[in-house]
C-alpha cells in the first residue's frame, strides 16, 4: 500500500485494520541469483538497488536476527560527507545525494533531517586539519564551511566558547548539509521497498558456511534454514564480517571493537545540530522524539560482547559536560553498545573478492550509517556488473597489498 | 492545616513539622518524609503531568522509581533545575519548587491534548508513512512542530553549579536492594566478618516493610525489625550503608555502578556536600535482592489520573499516612491488592468494588468480604470515565468466550489495581545471566548466571516473608563464603504478612469493546496501546525489538519497567506463540536514569584534563607569553610586547633569531634514554637512518616509520655513550614513540639488551639560537669547549650549565648556529631566568612555536603531523637521504617497497611562492594546474604550512605536491572563494640553502 | 571496566592497560611478498570466539605480556608471557565447552 495522507485517513477510520506487512516473511527459495549477508542497512539497500537499478530481482537478504538489529539500530544517525580524501568525499557524497530525496524515493519518511554537522576545532593543529577539509571538500563541491567560536555559539547555543575551559573552541568546520536520520526508518524502508520488488528478507536465517564449486566460485550459503543456492553472495555483515570472510577462507583486515553509545532522557529541543570533537571527542545531537544521542570512541580490546565498561561513558560525558555545562543535570537514560569493524585506514571496503562470486561490503567502523543509500547503491553496482561504480573504485581489498591506503584517520594525528 | 487526604495518624512522616512547598506555582504543604508525590495527594492532587504523544492528562501510578507518568522539575534557580524527576522520588524540602511538564498553557487545559483527538491516525508508526509532501516540509514544517511537542522537561538555562563526585570502592558482599531479603542478606554476611556494602534506592532502608505494617519478624513489627537490623549494620565499621542509592549498572568482572543523590533533598545543601555521587565497586559477591514491581492492568481507559498500582495506593496510605481517594474502587488479579483494600478500608477510605479478574479469586477474597467490601470475582474492567481523574469506570463480567459483558458503572475518585509483579531482574540480565520463563508464576526469573552473584527474595521469585528473610540470609551467607568468609551457618526467621505472590494476568483485560478501536494503554508514558502493538505485529513487526522501535513501547524514561511484560504478553498472543520463545528486549544500563554530572564527575574546567607545564612555564607566564594547546603540553605560542600584534610578536622573534639570539622552550619534546650493550643496534633497527656508527658526542637526524613505512616520527638523537643515546621525539609522539620503542624491545628483539627510560620530564631543554648563541651560552658553561672546532655542528656533549649537570647540543631547528640545553627539569627555571636577560642584553628574544615553525619553514623543515599525515614516506617529505639504503632491514623498509609506496606521482614536498608575494596561502589549501577548476576536480596537492616570512620578505608555504620535485618553477593554482590565488613551485629551503649559517 | 591479571603485577583494572593487537603475528624479512606484508601490517583474525591478544600493563610495570580472552564474553582464559608459544585455541575452546558456561 502506497503512504499517504489518504491512506492514513482511510485508516484511521477502518481502525488501521487495513494496513498490510510492510515486508513478506517468505521461505527461501532453493536458490538465488544474488545471496545479500546480512539485513542491516547497507544488505537491505544492496537488495533494493540490485532489484530497482539492476533488474536483479532474485534476491535474497538473509539475517541472522531481526533486520536492522546491528549497528543500523544502534548507532547515532549521523549523516555527513565532509571527509578529506577524494576518493571519501565521492563514496560519502554519493549517499548524502541519494539522501535528500531518500524519503520520497522509498515511500517511506526516513526522517532525513539536514540540521548542520559542527565539527570544533580545540587546538591550532585542529584549525589546520579543520580548514585542510573545508579546502578540500569546497574543492569536490562539498558544503563546509569555518564558523569562528561566536558563530559556533550562534548555530549552537548551549555550546561553551569560554576561552577559560580546558580545550578552548577556536572554530568550526560546518556542514550544513550533514545532519541526522531515523536509522529504522532506513532499514524499514528499504526493506518495504525491496520486498516490493521481489528481494526475499529472510530474517532469523544464520549462515553457516559458504559453499564453492569445484573451480572456486560461489555456489551457495549454508543456512539454520537449509541450504540456499547463489550465483552471487554479497557479505554486509558490518561486526561479524570476519566470521563471514572465514567461512570463504577470506582473511580481512578489520577487527571488531565494542562502540557504545548513550541516549537522555527526553528533552525539549535544546540542541539544534550535531556536535562534533575529534580533540575531546564525543559527539551529540537530538532526536526528534527529544532525546540527546551521545557517542564516543570504542572500546580498546576487540570483542562481540555489544557491551563496554563504564569508564567509555564517563570520558564522553566529560566531554559533553565541558561543551554544553548546562547538561550536567539532564540524566542518561539508557545506553548500549554495538559491535563495530574497523580497518587499518578507517575506510570501508566495497569490493570483489578474491573469490569469484563473493563479495564484500564492510570495515565501516564507526561511521556507516550515514553511507548507507550510497554503499548499497554502489554495492548493488559492484556485484551487478561485477565491477565497481566510480564512487567505490578506490575501496577494494586491493589496496592493503598495494599500500594504497585511503587513512582518514592519520591526518588528525597530532604532533610536533 | 492538615492536608484534606491525610489520615489522622499512622505512617513514617513527621506530623509535628510542615514544610511548605509549591507545585505549578500553587503553595501546598507537606511533612518530612514525604515525597512530592505523596504530598500532592495529600492535597487531593492526583494530576501530575501529560504524557508524550497525545499529551494526555496523567497521574500517579506508583511510589517508587518505576514510575511513568509523575514527571516533574525541580528548579532551586536557573543553573539547577532538573527536568524529569519522578514524583514518587523526589522528597520534599521546604521551599520545594515543583512544575509539571510537556503542557501549555497549563496543566488542566494543555492545546497539546489536541493530538488525542487524532489519536486514530497517530497510530505506533504513522510518522513514517507521512510528512513527506511537501518534501522541503518536513526540515522546516513538520520536524520542527513534532520536536516542540516531544521531549519532556527543558534542560536547565545556566551551567549547573553543584559539585559531582566519584569514588572507587571494594567489597566482599554487595547487596543490592534494603527490603527484608537484602537486610537479611546484609546481616548474615556481616556476621561473616565481611566488608558489606548494601544499597537501596530508597531515602530509607525497609523496602517493603515500610508499606506492610502487618507484618511480623521474630516477634516484632516489621518496622522494628528492619530498624534494629539497619542499626546493627550501621554500628559495623565493616558494613557501608547507602541510602537514596541506585545501582544502576552491573559491568564486567563484577563491578557494580552506584548512583548516590546527597543533596536534592535538603532544603539548604552544605556548602561543600557534592550533589550526587558516582561509585564504581568491584564486589567480589553481590546479591541481588532487588525485589518485584507491580504490574498495571491493561483495560480501557486505564491511564486516567487516580488509576494506581494497588501497593502503591497502600505505601502512600501505611508508609505516608495519605488516602489516594474517599471513594476508590480496585481492579486485580492477585491477592496483594486485596490487603490494599483492606488496609485502605480500614483507614476510612470506601472501597467502591473489588474486581478480580480470576472466577474463583484468591485466599484473602473471605479477608475482604468480611470487611465490608464487595468483591467480584470473574469480571473485568471495561472502561473509565472521567477527563483530568477518574470519576467512575464500567465494570463486566468475563464470558466463557474471554468477552466480558458490562453490567455495571460504578462511580469512584480512584482505581487501585494490580496485574501482578515482575521480579527485577534488570542487573541479574545486565550481568549476562541468562533467563529462564518460569510457567507457573509467568515471570522471568534468574537461571544461569554469569557473574559472581546470588539473587534473593522477590527478584528471585520467592515470595512469602518469611521465605524471603530465610532466602536472603541464605543468599548473604553463601555469597560471604564464596568471599572467603567463614560463616555461621543457615539462620531462618519466624514471620508473618500478607504475602504477594507473583502470578496474576498478562496482557489485555477483558473488554465488551471493540479491542481495535479502544485504547488500553501498555506503556502509559509513551502513550502505546494493546492495539498499537496489533498494529505492529501485523505491519510484520513480529521481532519483539521491532515491535518495540515501530511502537516505541517501553523506551520511555522508565524502560518499561511496568509495562515491558504486558506487551511481550499481548505480542505473544497475538502471534499464537509462548511468552519465552518471543523474547525479551534487551535490559541495558543505567536501571534509572543517572546524571551525566556523576559521570563527568570532577572533570571540568582544569580539571578536565591534567595541564602539562614546562618548568619554565611561570617565567613564559611572567613575560607575557601567549599559549597554544599541543597534547596535555601548553606551550608558549608567542611573546607579544605591550599594543603587538600575534603577526607583528611572530616577525620581531623571528628576526630576532636570524640576527642575534632567540631563546626557546622546547622542553615539551619528548625524550627516551636508550642505553645497553646493544642499544646502538636497536636504534640502528627501528630508525631509517644508520646508528652503529655514529660517533660518541655526535648527533643524527632520525626517521621513523612504523612497519608500514610511512614517517610516524623524528627528531634528534645523540649518542652519549658507546652503549647510551638521548633519543627527542615530537612533543605529541613521545608516549607512542616510547610505545613503539618498547613493542619491538620487549616482544620483537627481546634478546637485545638494550633498557629504555622516559626522561620527557626529566630534562627541561631550552634552544638558543643565532648568531650570538655562542656568546649568551659561554658564560654558564662548565667543563665543554663549546669552540666551533671543538663541537662541530650536530654533537653533545656533557658537562654543567649554570652549575648544574647538563647535556648540551650543537644543533638547530632554525637553520642558525645554535645549541639546545639540557637540564635536570628542577633547575629548568632557573635556567631560563638566567638565559633570558642575557638573551635580551644581546638584543634578542624570547621566542614561541610559531615563530618556531615559520623559521624551520623558511629551512624547508618539516614538522610531523603537519607535512606529515600518516601517508607520507620520507621519500615524499624529501627525506631519502635519512634511509639507510645499505641497511638490512630497518622497521618499516619492506613496507616502504609496497607498489603504491614507490609508484609514480606521489606527492611531494615542495615550497610555494605566491606570484604577488604578500599573499599568505591558507594551510590546508588545495592545489590545482587551473585557476578556475571544475566541480569534483582533483586537487594536485595541498599547502601544509604557509607563513609570511620576515627573513626573505615574502610569504612562503610548504606543499605536498604530485611529481613535486620534478615541477619547480611551474605556475599552479591555489583555488579559495573568492578567486584562485597563482603560485610558483620552488625547492622548500626558501634561505640558506647552503647552510653555512649553521657554523655561526 | 575488565579485571586484568598483569603476569608481573598481579590483578589490576583494565584502564591500567592498553590493548596491542592480536598477538603471534610474525614480523616478515625484508624478501616478504606483498601478500605477506600485508597479513602482517593488515590481516587480523577477528575471530568471535578465543583470540590471543597482546596487553601493554602500560601504567604499571610497563611489560607486554599476551593473553587468550573469549571475544564474546571478554573473560580471560590463559594469561602468559611474551615469548612463551601460543597456546592451542582449538583445544582450549574445546575444554571449555565441557565446562558450563554462558
Amino acid at each position: 500500500m502506497h503512504f499517504s495522507y489518504l491512506s492514513l485517513i482511510r485508516q484511521a477510520f477502518a481502525a488501521n485494520a487495513g494496513w498490510p506487512r510492510q515486508w513478506r516473511d517468505p521461505e527461501p527459495k532453493p536458490a538465488y541469483d544474488v545471496v545479500i549477508i546480512g539485513g542491516g542497512g547497507h544488505g537491505l539497500a544492496t537488495a533494493y538497488y540490485l532489484a530497482a537499478e539492476h533488474g536483479i530481482r532474485n534476491v535474497a537478504v538473509i539475517e541472522r536476527g531481526w533486520i536492522g538489529g546491528g549497528n543500523s539500530g544502534r548507532n547515532t544517525t549521523i549523516v555527513r560527507s565532509n571527509y578529506l580524501w577524494e576518493e571519501s568525499e565521492a563514496l560519502y557524497d554519493h549517499a548524502l545525494d541519494i539522501w535528500q530525496d531518500l524519503s520520497q524515493v522509498l515511500n517511506y519518511n526516513v526522517m532525513y533531517s539536514a540540521r548542520g554537522v559542527l565539527m570544533l576545532a580545540h587546538t591550532v593543529h585542529d584549525v589546520q586539519s579543520s580548514k585542510r577539509h573545508i579546502h578540500a571538500n569546497r574543492l569536490f563541491g562539498i558544503d563546509n564551511e569555518w564558523l569562528t567560536p561566536e558563530e559556533c555559539k550562534a548555530f549552537c547555543p548551549p555550546l561553551n566558547i569560554a576561552k577559560t575551559i580546558r580545550y578552548p573552541v577556536l572554530g568550526g568546520a560546518l556542514q550544513r548539509k550533514g545532519g541526522v536520520a531515523r536509522h529504522d526508518a532506513v532499514v524499514w524502508g528499504y526493506a518495504r521497498a525491496a520486498s516490493g520488488l521481489g528481494v526475499d528478507i529472510i530474517q532469523n536465517c544464520e549462515v553457516t558456511g559458504i559453499r564453492r564449486d569445484a573451480s572456486g566460485a560461489i555456489e551457495a550459503v549454508e543456512t539454520t534454514r537449509g541450504r540456499i543456492g547463489a550465483k552471487k553472495v554479497g557479505i554486509v555483515a558490518a561486526g561479524h564480517s570476519s566470521v563471514v570472510a572465514a567461512m570463504a577462507d577470506v582473511r580481512l583486515p578489520l577487527e571488531s571493537y565494542p562502540l557504545q553509545a548513550l541516549v537522555s532522557e527526553p528533552l525539549k529541543p535544546i540542541v539544534p545540530c550535531v556536535i562534533m570533537s575529534n580533540t575531546i571527542h564525543a559527539y551529540i545531537s537530538q532526536s526528534d522524539k527529544g532525546d540527546l544521542v551521545i557517542g564516543a570512541g570504542t572500546d580498546q580490546y576487540v570483542s562481540y560482547s555489544q557491551t563496554g565498561g563504564l569508564y567509555i561513558n564517563n570520558a564522553t560525558l566529560e566531554a559533553i559536560c565541558e561543551l554544553m555545562p548546562t547538561l550536567r543535570r539532564v540524566r542518561m537514560m539508557r545506553g548500549w553498545g554495538g559491535i563495530v569493524d574497523t580497518t587499518p585506514d578507517r575506510s570501508p571496503i566495497l569490493s570483489k573478492t578474491p573469490v569469484p562470486g563473493l563479495f564484500i561490503n564492510c570495515g565501516w567502523g564507526t561511521g556507516g550509517f550515514k553511507a548507507t543509500p550510497g554503499s548499497g547503491h554502489a554495492f548493488a553496482h559492484t556485484i551487478a556488473r561485477d565491477e565497481p561504480h566510480p564512487a567505490n573504485a578506490a575501496f577494494t581489498l586491493e589496496r592493503f597489498r598495494s599500500g594504497r591506503l585511503i587513512d582518514e584517520a592519520a591526518a588528525a594525528a597530532v604532533a610536533h | 492545616m492538615t492536608a484534606p487526604f491525610r489520615t489522622a495518624s499512622g505512617g513514617r512522616i513527621k506530623r509535628a513539622e510542615t514544610l511548605s512547598f509549591s507545585f505549578d506555582g500553587r503553595p501546598l504543604e507537606g511533612h518530612p518524609g514525604d515525597t512530592l508525590a505523596s504530598a500532592l495527594l495529600a492535597n487531593g492532587i492526583h494530576l501530575v503531568g501529560r504524557s508524550f504523544k497525545y499529551h494526555r492528562p496523567r497521574g500517579i501510578l506508583t511510589a517508587g522509581s518505576e514510575e511513568p507518568n509523575a514527571l516533574v522539575t525541580i528548579a532551586r534557580d536557573a543553573g539547577r533545575t532538573t527536568p524529569n524527576l519522578r514524583a514518587t522520588e523526589v522528597e520534599i524540602y521546604s521551599g520545594l519548587k515543583a512544575s509539571s511538564q510537556n503542557r501549555w498553557p497549563s496543566l488542566s487545559f494543555d492545546v497539546g491534548g489536541i493530538n488525542d483527538l487524532f489519536a486514530p491516525i497517530f497510530a505506533s508508526g504513522f510518522y513514517y508513512k507521512t510528512f513527506m509532501w511537501p518534501k522541503s516540509f518536513w526540515r522546516s514544517v513538520y520536524e520542527p512542530q513534532i520536536r516542540a511537542a516531544a521531549g519532556f522537561g527543558m534542560a536547565p538555562e545556566k551551567p549547573d553549579p553543584d559539585r559531582y563526585q566519584q569514588r572507587y570502592a571494594h567489597c566482599d558482599v554487595m547487596v543490592v536492594g534494603a527490603g527484608p531479603a537484602g537486610l537479611a542478606a546484609a546481616l548474615a554476611a556481616m556476621e561473616s566478618g565481611a566488608r558489606v556494602i548494601i544499597v537501596d534506592e530508597g531515602a530509607e532502608f525497609g523496602g517493603s516493610l515500610l508499606t506492610d505494617t502487618s507484618a511480623r519478624i521474630d516477634g516484632k513489627t516489621g518496622w522494628h525489625w528492619a530498624a534494629d537490623i539497619i542499626m546493627s549494620l550501621g554500628l559495623s565499621d565493616k558494613v557501608t550503608c547507602l541510602t537514596r542509592t541506585s545501582a544502576f549498572g552491573y559491568y564486567a568482572d563484577n563491578m557494580i555502578g552506584l548512583s548516590e543523590r546527597i543533596t536534592d533533598h535538603l532544603e539548604v545543601p552544605p556548602a561543600h556536600a557534592p550533589r550526587e555521587r558516582l561509585w564504581q565497586v568491584r564486589a567480589k559477591h553481590v546479591v541481588l535482592a532487588t525485589g518485584a514491581l507491580e504490574r498495571p492492568l491493561v483495560f480501557p481507559g486505564n491511564d486516567r489520573p487516580g488509576v494506581m498500582l494497588a501497593e502503591a495506593a497502600r505505601t502512600y496510605l501505611n508508609r505516608y499516612g495519605v488516602k489516594v481517594g474517599s471513594r476508590v474502587a480496585v481492579a486485580t488479579a492477585t491477592d496483594s491488592a486485596y490487603q490494599a483494600a483492606i488496609d485502605l478500608k480500614a483507614a476510612g477510605v470506601e472501597i467502591a468494588v473489588l474486581v478480580d479478574v480470576r472466577p474463583e479469586g484468591g485466599a484473602l477474597v473471605e479477608l475482604a468480604r468480611e470487611a465490608g467490601i464487595r468483591v467480584e470475582l470473574g469480571a473485568s474492567v471495561c472502561d473509565t470515565v472521567g477527563r483530568l481523574r477518574i470519576s467512575s469506570l464500567a465494570i463486566g463480567r468475563i464470558g466463557a468466550d474471554g468477552r466480558a459483558t458490562r453490567f455495571e458503572t460504578i462511580a469512584c475518585d480512584g482505581l487501585l489495581v494490580s496485574g501482578g509483579w515482575t521480579p527485577t531482574v534488570h542487573l541479574y540480565s545486565q550481568s549476562r545471566g541468562k533467563l529462564r520463563f518460569d510457567a507457573a508464576s509467568q515471570t522471568f526469573l534468574p537461571g544461569v548466571g554469569a557473574q559472581a552473584q546470588i539473587s534473593a527474595g522477590a527478584a528471585n521469585g520467592t515470595f512469602g516473608l518469611e521465605s524471603v528473610l530465610n532466602e536472603g540470609y541464605a543468599a548473604g551467607e553463601a555469597a560471604a563464603r564464596a568471599a572467603g568468609k567463614k560463616t555461621f551457618g543457615a539462620k531462618t526467621f519466624s514471620a508473618e504478612a500478607t504475602d504477594a505472590a507473583p502470578a496474576g494476568t498478562l496482557g489485555a483485560l477483558p473488554t465488551d469493546r471493540d479491542p481495535s478501536r479502544v485504547r488500553a494503554f501498555v506503556d502509559f508514558q509513551h502513550d502505546v496501546t494493546a492495539k498499537d502493538l496489533k498494529l505492529a505485529l501485523r505491519e510484520g513487526f513480529r521481532s519483539i525489538e521491532h515491535m518495540k522501535r515501530y511502537t516505541t513501547t517501553g523506551m520511555a524514561t522508565d524502560q518499561g519497567k511496568t509495562s515491558n511484560l504486558n506487551a511481550l504478553a499481548i505480542a505473544a498472543k497475538e502471534l499464537g506463540k509462548d511468552i519465552p520463545s518471543v523474547g525479551l528486549t534487551t535490559f541495558r544500563m543505567p536501571y534509572t536514569p543517572v546524571s551525566f554530572g556523576i559521570l563527568a564527575g570532577v572533570a571540568r574546567g582544569d580539571m578536565f584534563e591534567p595541564v602539562r607545564q614546562t618548568a619554565a612555564h611561570a617565567s613564559a607566564l611572567a613575560l607575557g607569553a601567549v599559549f597554544e594547546d599541543v597534547g596535555a603540553w601548553k606551550r608558549a605560542w608567542y611573546f607579544p610586547k605591550a599594543g603587538e600584534t600575534m603577526h607583528q610578536a611572530v616577525n620581531r622573534e623571528v628576526t630576532a633569531v636570524r640576527q642575534t639570539v632567540g631563546l626557546f622552550d622546547a622542553s615539551t619534546l619528548g625524550k627516551i634514554e636508550v642505553v645497553g650493550p646493544d642499544a646502538a643496534e636497536f636504534m640502528h633497527r627501528l630508525y631509517t637512518n644508520p646508528f652503529l656508527k655514529l660517533e660518541v658526542g655526535r648527533c643524527r637526524y632520525g626517521i621513523l616509520t612504523k612497519d608500514d613505512g610511512f614517517v610516524f616520527d623524528d627528531g634528534v638523537v645523540g649518542r652519549i655513550a658507546a652503549d647510551r643515546f638521548h633519543v627527542t621525539t615530537t612533543t605529541g609522539g613521545a608516549a607512542r614513540v616510547l610505545s613503539h620503542f618498547e613493542d619491538y624491545r620487549q616482544t620483537e628483539w627481546p634478546d637485545l639488551k638494550v633498557w629504555l627510560t622516559s626522561t620527557s620530564e626529566q630534562w627541561a631543554t631550552f634552544a638558543i639560537q643565532g648568531p650570538k648563541a655562542r656568546d649568551i651560552i659561554a658564560p654558564f658553561v662548565e667543563g665543554i669547549d663549546i669552540s666551533a672546532a671543538a663541537m662541530p655542528h650536530m654533537s653533545v656533549r656533557g658537562g654543567t650549565f649554570l652549575g648544574v649537570p647538563a647535556r648540551l647540543f650543537r644543533m638547530s631547528f632554525t637553520g642558525e648556529f645554535g645549541f639546545e640545553v639540557n637540564v635536570p627539569a628542577d633547575y629548568g627555571r632557573a635556567v631560563w631566568d638566567a638565559l633570558y636577560p642575557a638573551v635580551i642584553a644581546a638584543g634578542g628574544a624570547a621566542y614561541g612555536t610559531e615563530a618556531m615553525h615559520v623559521l624551520r619553514a623558511e629551512k624547508g623543515y618539516i614538522i610531523v603531523g603537519q607535512e606529515t599525515d600518516g601517508t607520507v614516506t620520507p621519500d615524499d617529505a624529501g627525506l631519502a637521504w635519512a634511509i639507510g639504503k645499505a641497511k638490512a632491514d630497518f622497521v618499516g623498509k619492506r613496507g616502504m617497497l609496497r607498489a603504491d609506496l614507490v609508484a609514480p606521482g606521489r606527492k611531494q614536498l615542495v615550497g610555494l611562492e605566491t606570484v604577488d608575494g604578500t599573499t599568505v596561502l591558507e594551510e590546508g589549501a588545495q592545489i590545482t594546474p587551473v585557476a578556475v577548476p571544475a566541480k569534483r576536480s582533483h586537487a594536485i596537492g595541498h599547502v601544509t604550512s604557509s607563513y609570511q616570512s620576515p627573513t626573505v620578505g615574502r610569504s612562503i608555504a610548504l606543499a605536498l605536491l604530485e611529481n613535486g620535485r620534478a615541477r619547480h618553477g611551474e605556475r599552479l593554482y591555489v583555488p579559495m572563494p573568492n578567486g584562485a590565488i597563482a603560485v610558483v613551485v620552488t625547492d622548500p629551503v626558501f634561505y640558506d640553502k647552503e647552510g653555512k649559517r649553521l657554523d655561526g | 571496566m575488565l579485571l586484568i591479571r598483569c603476569p608481573y603485577c598481579g590483578e589490576r583494572p583494565e584502564i591500567e592497560f592498553r590493548n596491542m593487537g592480536e598477538a603471534h603475528i610474525l614480523r616478515p624479512g625484508t624478501d616478504a611478498s606483498d601478500d605477506e606484508i600485508a597479513d602482517f601490517l593488515y590481516r587480523r583474525s577477528n575471530t568471535k570466539g578465543l583470540i590471543a591478544e597482546r596487553w601493554r600493563h602500560v601504567h604499571g610495570c610497563s611489560r607486554f605480556f599476551n593473553a587468550v580472552r573469549h571475544t564474546v564474553t571478554d573473560k580471560f582464559v590463559s594469561i602468559y608471557k611474551t615469548g612463551e608459544p601460543k597456546p592451542d585455541l582449538t583445544a582450549l575452546a574445546a575444554s571449555l565447552n565441557g565446562v558450563a558456561r554462558s
